[in-house]
């Protein structure tokens, strides 16, 4: 049996690099993982295929895409300078996070603006709701009052004219 | 004694003016961006009769693929001339069906100098795009649309479509989706050149 460990440890080496061999080739032999793709894939948007992220798109266009972005790695080039590529190429409208320029201003500042306005409208609204119902509380023991006092009159009225009848 | 009537309570004070006015200007605008982006979408592409005067282009060209010469083409400059203006990518299926035929009425048209082809390549990577054009054997004209103003501007719904433009620019017949025959190319462009 001990005789045949070398031959174990042979086959497991010869394992250990066919595997070695696989991992290379990912990449197309660019030396560039689909990771490091999808790091920067995941910050585009291809226009063909709008609203999915270019890391997760399984169209021609986006494979494409993907396969620009391992080449332009495997040349040495950033982050950055790719997708200022994409955008000079494609326009500004493929980065998932937009810049805050021109045009593209009102994706940063509409939403707070309107969850603001929405706030400040639902405070206010609240706030009159509020009033309203103490007003119709203080309306409704006003009249309540007025009621009363109204009677207590009536009654009193009535026991005058019976007193004065009497007199009479 | 003091009745706590609603009459005899502190009015309230109400929202000041400029806020009201900047909150319905606010508002307004939204409303306006929101329906011009809905009229463009609603609009669909450039329709014939439209006048390419209001969106002229300028596009780089691919090496190999200049236009007498020029590292560039105008579509300002080609008044004159009967262009056809092609959209389309190497990710294109359908592009691959006309490639052939769009080559062969420009090979037609060619020798004359009265009908300029101009391939427009969309959302396309450069070494696929090679790669289609020198599969197909294509020799008009062709450049990438850069930050695809171009497909922009002609509001293009996908690829391929084509668009013939007559000597004036005008838009005068558009095809959507690929073409069956030569011939039919043929015929469209005869007629614009007829006028």
């Amino acid at each position: 049996m001990k005789k045949l460990y070398p031959l174990f440890l042979f086959v497991i080496l010869l394992s250990l690099f066919s595997v070695g061999s696989v991992a290379a080739q990912d990449g197309g032999g660019t030396g560039v993982s689909d990771d490091e793709v999808n790091l920067i894939a995941h910050e585009l948007f291809c226009p063909v295929c709008e609203n999915t992220p270019l890391d997760v798109c399984e169209t021609q266009a986006c494979k494409q895409w993907r396969e620009l972005i391992r080449l332009k790695l495997s040349e040495g080039w950033t982050e950055k300078e790719i997708k200022q590529y994409f955008v000079d190429n494609y326009g500004a409208r493929v980065l998932a996070e937009p810049p805050a320029e021109g045009f593209y201003l009102l994706v940063y500042f509409v939403p707070p603006i309107v969850i603001l306005a929405g706030l400040f409208i639902l405070f206010r609204a609240f706030r009159q709701w509020k009033k309203n119902d103490k007003d119709q509380v203080d309306i409704q023991i006003a009249e309540a009052n007025s009621t009363s006092s109204s009677d207590t009159n009536d009654e009193y009225i009535a026991r005058l004219e019976e007193e004065m009848r009497k007199r009479d | 004694m003091t009745e706590n009537t609603p009459e005899n309570t502190a009015p309230e004070r109400g929202m000041p003016l400029w806020a009201q006015i900047t909150i319905w200007s606010v508002l307004i605008a939204l409303l306006v961006v929101i329906f011009m982006g809905l009229q463009r979408a609603q609009e669909g592409h450039v329709q014939t009769g439209a006048e390419t005067g209001e969106f002229d282009f300028t596009m780089p060209l691919f090496e190999g693929y200049e236009y007498e010469g020029l590292q560039e083409i105008s579509l300002v400059e080609l008044r004159g001339k009967v262009v056809v203006l092609n959209f389309w990518a190497s990710w294109c299926v359908t592009c691959k069906d006309e490639a052939v035929e769009l080559e062969e009425a420009w090979r037609h048209y060619q020798p004359d100098g009265e009908v300029i082809f101009i391939g427009v390549d969309y959302v396309d990577t450069e070494p696929e795009a090679r790669g289609y054009l020198k599969q197909y054997d294509i020799t008009y004209p062709n450049g990438p649309d850069m930050g695809t103003k171009i497909s922009q501007a002609f509001r293009i719904q996908g690829v391929p479509e084509t668009y013939f433009l007559d000597r004036n620019g005008v838009v005068q017949h558009v095809q959507l989706g690929p073409f069956q025959s030569t011939a039919q190319i043929l015929a469209v462009v005869e007629s614009l050149l007829a006028e």
